[in-house]
């Protein structure tokens, strides 16, 4: 299988043995993203929102444009679109300013058993502020949600559901559509954590019907220090700022502010403008090459993966197979600890993460699920620019692993 | 490279750690997370006249957390506490003999920090 998109990519002409296999982690960069930055600071630097001058108007016009882009992109409209740092900040404003929204006879938190910390933490903080009361969807033997627990759990208090559309540490494709119908007929609010699906395939937030959706630019082929969050315009309307400051407002006096609409009133201070002006690329990019192909790329990858990792003797695999998954391999080889993997296969160039991919709830659990004792896990995720050669790598330096430990 | 940090003698303690037990008589522990990995090591500690009179580490690690435990313990069993408060990561790092890189080195010194916070815990 030749691959047409790895030359796109200047880190793998710079690294040509680096086999990267962390893409969950953060996603590289093609060509055309690297150099938006370079091109943006050499040509048409200043900042937005400000000036009455050429420059600034343009780069005004530019930042907003890709405001436009992200809408066309998950079919919302443009004033639906808040910039924040990154998913986690994403989070973190909608804990922080969602409370408003919320009726008064509502005092539960729906959530699932594979939440990464950014949507447990701000949630935890929110419940112990106010009273509220956590709930978690557990996981089936299959590394699935429970969706009959779910049922169950999602009642008339529930005030929201909180979510990841595919899960950062198994992989499994959570049935968005189905907990938000579950949701719906409990008048409960909807949020998703796209972070993990956003790079793998089509979101339709009019069709989800969802009422946020979070994500981050740097797991999507776009620069670090750009997120996303999506959220109903009659909803952000009635939510109050989260950070305040220059840029957020209408008017101000010395004992008062009125608000811009939003998104404006939600993006505080000088925005990181250059960085969303080239994550404007990287939805370019990902749209040229279409949903299509890079679904068929990274699941026939995926397929190949777990059809030669399963053979390795004493493999311990969290997946819940083809299908029902991004490209995404959690595993471990029985009793030799993840550290220790992924060390011995960075002297092959392999790059995958080791450890609890912040979710640590969700690693005790799959010790208690899994066979083996588990403190960590090892995840290799793939993207558009790997290949079969590098599963192969792979699999043969996971050998030579259990050959040093003496399995 | 490989054959620099998993030589014999780190995988041999790895596979028969000294002194991972629990102890019956104790009048210290304490508990320490690496948050990188999750793990967590457990140090107990009999104190006597001043001097470690014995010791023990429990928990699962990396092969470097638990040679690194299996070194340490051995060589603080019968120091005087004022000497082991002392030991640094130079100590660590010449009992393992192999190259520790910045992201291992949570692993190395994870021993030595949890037997540290058990001398603090004394009378605890």
């Amino acid at each position: 299988m030749k691959n047409k998109f790895k030359k796109d990519f200047p880190i793998f002409k710079n690294l040509p043995k680096l086999v990267y296999l962390d893409s969950a982690a953060t996603s590289q960069r093609p060509k055309i993203v690297v150099d938006a930055l370079k091109n943006f600071y050499e040509k048409e630097n200043a900042n937005i929102h400000r000036g009455i001058y050429t420059l600034s108007e343009d780069a005004t016009k530019n930042y907003e444009l890709v405001r436009k882009k992200i809408a066309n992109f998950i079919n919302s409209n443009a004033d639906e679109i808040i910039f924040t740092k990154n998913a986690t900040e994403g989070f973190n404003l909608l804990a922080n300013t969602i409370k408003e929204l919320i009726s008064k006879d509502k005092n539960e938190i729906v959530l699932t058993d594979m939440e990464h910390h950014s949507n447990l933490l701000p949630w935890q903080n929110f419940a112990k502020k106010y009273k509220f009361k956590l709930k978690f969807i557990p996981l089936t033997k299959n590394y699935e949600l429970d969706y009959d627990k779910a049922k169950e759990l999602i009642n008339k208090k529930t005030a929201m559901i909180s979510f990841t559309f595919v899960s950062n540490v198994l992989g499994t494709i959570n049935d968005a559509q189905k907990l938000i119908s579950l949701a719906n007929t409990q008048k409960a609010m909807t949020i998703i954590d796209a972070s993990q699906a956003i790079q793998h395939f089509k979101i339709n937030v009019k069709k989800l019907n969802c009422d946020f959706l979070v994500f981050s630019s740097h797991k999507m082929m776009g620069p670090t220090g750009v997120g996303v969050l999506y959220g109903k315009k009659k909803l952000l309307e009635k939510m109050p700022p989260f950070l305040v400051g220059g840029g957020t407002i209408d008017s101000v006096d010395y004992e008062n502010a009125v608000y811009l609409d939003p998104p404006r009133k939600f993006e505080a201070g000088t925005q990181n403008f250059a960085d969303v002006i080239a994550l404007g690329n990287s939805i370019d990019y990902l749209k040229q090459i279409g949903f299509d192909k890079i679904q068929k790329h990274e699941s026939e990858l995926f397929e190949y993966a777990l059809e030669k990792m399963q053979k390795i003797k004493d493999i311990k695999i969290y997946n819940p197979g083809k299908n029902k998954s991004a490209p995404v391999i959690s595993f471990n080889l029985q009793d030799i600890h993840p550290h220790d993997i992924a060390h011995i296969l960075n002297d092959y160039n392999i790059a995958i993460r080791a450890g609890h991919h912040c979710c640590m709830p969700l690693i005790k659990k799959l010790g208690i699920l899994g066979t083996c004792k588990v403190s960590g896990v090892c995840r290799a995720s793939l993207s558009i620019y790997n290949t079969k050669e590098d599963i192969n790598k792979l699999i043969t330096a996971l050998k030579k692993t259990q050959e040093i430990f003496g399995k | 490279m490989i054959m620099e940090i998993y030589k014999e003698h780190i995988l041999d303690l790895y596979k028969n750690p000294k002194n991972k037990k629990i102890l019956n008589n104790f009048n210290s522990e304490f508990s320490k997370n690496n948050p990188l990995c999750g793990d967590t090591m457990k140090i107990q500690l009999l104190i006597q006249k001043d001097r470690i009179k014995d010791i023990s580490f429990t928990g699962d690690g990396c092969a470097i957390s638990q040679a690194s435990a299996s070194l340490l313990t051995d060589k603080i069993k019968n120091m005087p506490i004022k000497q082991v408060k002392n030991l640094t990561k130079e100590d660590v790092l010449e009992l393992l003999r192999i190259p520790i890189s910045y992201a291992r080195l949570n692993c190395a010194l994870l021993p030595l920090d949890t037997i540290k916070g058990a001398l603090e815990n004394v009378g605890n």
